[in-house]
């Protein structure tokens, strides 16, 4: 394998690994904000047992999500050393503020955020778990704004090779970067209810469930029942845009090879690089015309207008079918159990269990759609890195593909150990709440200095 | 100097501000992993707890520093990342381990985490040697020949020596008892190899480099300069005398860590001074390696914004967990 794809499969392999984290701990921030407000507004119990548990989902999603950041920061320039030289005036401000707005305020206020509980008062360990929830969409804005303006670059001039900014606000409000933004911020929202509402299931099944189980199953399933539809509007608008924008992209995305009028939309086909077509097609007539320019008969413009600068077709359009028909079957499931509960007079033990068994299964759908949705994007942009203007090839790093063939085996076997024990974390905690709020107890009295609870201070104040 | 030609010396400054904070605020936790194996398995839980909630943002600080050489000097870092692409990778294994250890030492089922704990360990030590033998590459221009490796090795035995030091001096501020007894014995271990390699690598150091050695050994600097080696030995004195003292275990639990801040700083301009205006030395100054001025003002200015705020609520972080580090309490 030659040093270009080596450097772009361990990329694309950190990416993978890094997204699934922030896809989670976006939203859930806000979903603590929110569990953490019900119990202070209402005293039950059962909304302080969610946050507490969730605090812990919370806490590793987290620190997974910042190790395998601190990764990408450095293989930024250690696998696309000419990306930064010649886009470096753009993309680095981007991360800088990312870095200053973000990474700071989320790391500083999560110590509080855990372990402050009795240290501070209610109010300021709420406005911690505020600042956290806002750090990790801060991050997110600069995050999409600089992928964004790779994807529809503009607000820049070229100078001698060198990309220089003519304007921020053109820059970071690219054409593509609200769409795409809204999309991500919906993926993770739908990530998040369908992990409440799995983990809820899983409980239920396993006779781990009480209460706390029963409530969330239900906030899982109508939040996932609320936001599918509205992501598939968004989803759709994302793809018109993208239509107008890299319509190669579109192209490989819906298989289409020649230009067509009225062209058909595929539901399943295995597109053929070598020979230029599509084999064991199953066409639905002229539906992609219509979704892709709202008239049965429209002209979409296919691959033979792009030759030599498109994506590679079957990654594009096999991830493209998984993140839709993710999608779907996420919009069949929550709506069916949400009508299902709520015939069941919200008391899950009157739910069949195959359908908790489905939810439970349906726990990291989220993961399985967004970075579906990640690899439609970002192999569709190749085989440019800042689309229509400077190619992947030329930016790559020099460095001998032994070393990075070393590099990522080492990288892959770490990722592989952790999303096993992520997920294995993930199961023991579900069905064992009671060991980790005892935990969280113990930790919370070793880290309990404060004024407050801690005998030693009182008896040797400073 | 005109406003553009300074802007890429602040922006250095900056990056090494950062890198010093990282080493010293990161350097206390990695120092605290690597003494894990020496702690019984309850200790073991107070020295996780002391290093908590801090370490998610002092791991910041070396994505700020590292940004920074990213953002403000892209031809250096292409430079720099590129010849330490392995160890570069080392590191962040070795974070990534450390990382996660820290919660799933205590999510996961409880036969698993003594092997948390090795990881936790093995990681905190990896990512130190891997930084030790980054930093004396970086400091010897990345040259090549027996000499550099061998400096390089050197410096990559020493630093996590200097972390060990620097944990141990933590916990004796964080901690009381006997925990804090053992703290005092693992510094004085430490000691004697961070005392050698400082002496070592003062020596090696103008060897290795001409530019270095022309710098340091000039009349009349040598007089102002010789300031920087003399007080780091002071310090280093004083902290050897300090931990056979009572004082150590009361009031002046805090001096040990300030004087290995003193160390690390003193430490650091001594290197800053080696290598400016090089970024790269002898290779890469910092104004052929520097963004463009429009790029470095737009970056200033967020930096001019957030910088305070973050040292706001980083100093309430530590207020909020001021004072020793809780016992145990089984409840």
């Amino acid at each position: 394998m030659d040093a270009l794809l080596l450097a772009r499969m361990q990329f694309a392999a950190n990416i993978t690994f890094h997204i699934l984290f922030p896809t989670i701990s976006i939203a859930l921030g806000w979903m603590l904000l929110f569990f953490r407000i019900r119990w202070l507004k209402s005293r039950q119990a059962v909304w302080l047992g969610s946050y507490r548990f969730y605090t812990k989902v919370f806490a590793l999603t987290f620190a997974l999500g910042i190790v395998s950041g601190v990764t990408m920061s450095f293989q930024f320039g250690t696998n696309w050393p000419g990306y930064m030289e010649t886009a470096g005036n753009v993309a680095g401000p981007l991360l800088a503020y990312e870095v200053l707005t973000a990474f700071f305020l989320e790391a500083g206020f999560l110590g509080v955020m855990l372990f402050g509980q009795g240290k501070v008062s209610e109010r300021v360990h709420l406005m911690a778990t505020f600042f956290v929830a806002l750090g990790t969409t801060i991050s997110a804005f600069w995050i999409l704004a600089l992928n964004s303006w790779m994807q529809t670059p503009q607000g820049h001039e070229v100078i001698g090779g060198e990309f220089h900014v003519v304007s921020w606000s053109s820059v970071i409000f690219n054409p593509s970067f609200p769409y795409r933004f809204t999309h991500m911020m919906l993926a993770s929202t739908l990530t998040v209810a369908f992990l409440l509402a799995g983990i809820a299931a899983w409980q239920l099944l396993r006779g781990a469930g009480n209460a706390g189980a029963a409530l969330l199953l239900r906030v899982g399933l109508t939040l996932g029942a609320v936001v599918i539809p509205v992501q598939i509007l968004v989803g759709d608008l994302h793809g018109l845009n993208t239509l107008e924008h890299q319509p190669a992209k579109i192209a490989a995305m819906e298989g289409l090879w020649e230009t067509t009028r009225g062209a058909p939309l595929l539901l399943f086909a295995w597109p053929d690089e070598a020979g230029r077509g599509n084999r064991y097609g199953v066409p639905v007539p002229g539906l992609a015309a219509f979704i892709l320019t709202h008239d049965w008969d429209g002209e979409v413009k296919g691959l033979n207008e792009f030759r030599d600068e498109h994506p590679p077709v079957l990654p594009v359009f096999v991830a493209f079918r998984v993140m839709v028909g993710m999608g779907v079957l996420m919009l069949l499931v929550s709506w069916f159990g949400l009508w299902k509960y709520r015939r069941a007079g919200w008391q899950p033990e009157r739910l069949p269990r195959w359908l908790l068994g489905g939810l439970a299964g349906m726990t990291f759908a989220g993961w399985i759609a967004t970075v579906a949705g990640w690899y439609v994007t970002e192999i569709g942009r190749q085989p440019y890195i800042i689309y229509g203007l400077v190619r992947t090839a030329d930016v790559a790093s020099d460095v001998p593909a032994p070393m990075i063939a070393t590099s990522f085996a080492l990288y892959l076997v770490v990722y592989l150990l952790l999303i096993v024990a992520y997920i294995a974390v993930m199961k023991y905690m579900a069905e064992k709440p009671e060991d980790v709020l005892e935990t969280e107890r113990r930790e919370q009295a070793a880290t309990t200095p404060g004024a407050m609870t801690s005998p030693v201070v009182a008896e040797n104040p400073k | 100097m005109s406003f553009d030609e300074a802007l890429p010396v602040i922006f250095m400054a900056l990056m090494g501000v950062s890198m010093l904070i990282y080493v010293v605020s990161d350097g206390y936790d990695l120092g605290v992993g690597m003494l894990m194996h020496r702690a019984e398995a309850a200790e073991k839980d107070v020295l996780v707890a002391s290093i908590g909630p801090f370490w998610d943002a002092n791991e910041t600080w070396l994505v700020l520093g590292i940004g920074i050489l990213l953002v403000a000097f892209p031809r250096a870092h292409g430079v720099v990342l590129t010849s330490l692409y392995l160890p570069v990778a080392l590191m962040l294994v070795g974070l990534i381990l450390r990382g996660v250890a820290f919660d799933f030492r205590v999510k996961a089922k409880a036969t698993h985490k003594p092997t948390w704990d090795r990881l936790f360990f093995s990681g905190s030590m990896l990512a130190s040697v891997a930084q030790g033998w980054m930093l004396g590459r970086y400091v010897s221009g990345f040259g090549e020949g027996w000499n550099y490796p061998l400096f390089a090795a050197a410096i990559a035995i020493a630093l996590p020596a200097a972390y060990v030091l620097l944990g141990a001096a933590w916990l004796i501020m964080k901690t009381e008892g006997e925990l804090q007894q053992k703290a005092i014995g693992w510094a004085r271990l430490a000691w004697w190899p961070v005392a050698i390699g400082m002496v070592l690598i003062s020596m090696a150091t103008p060897w290795i480099s001409e530019t270095v050695r022309e710098r340091w050994f000039a009349l009349p600097g040598i007089i102002a300069l010789s300031a920087i080696p003399l007080m780091t030995a002071l310090a280093l004195y004083a902290l050897y005398r300090l931990l056979g003292t009572r004082v150590v275990r009361g009031p002046l639990d805090w001096l040990p860590f300030a004087l290995m801040i003193g160390v690390l700083l003193l430490g650091f301009l001594g290197l800053a001074y080696s290598i400016y205006p090089y970024v790269v030395i002898d290779r890469l100054t910092i104004w052929d390696a520097a963004s463009s001025p429009a790029a470095l003002k737009f970056i200033g200015v967020g930096v001019a914004i957030t910088v305070p705020m973050i040292a706001g609520y980083t100093i309430f972080s530590y207020r909020v967990f001021r004072g020793k580090t809780g016992e145990l309490k089984y409840a």
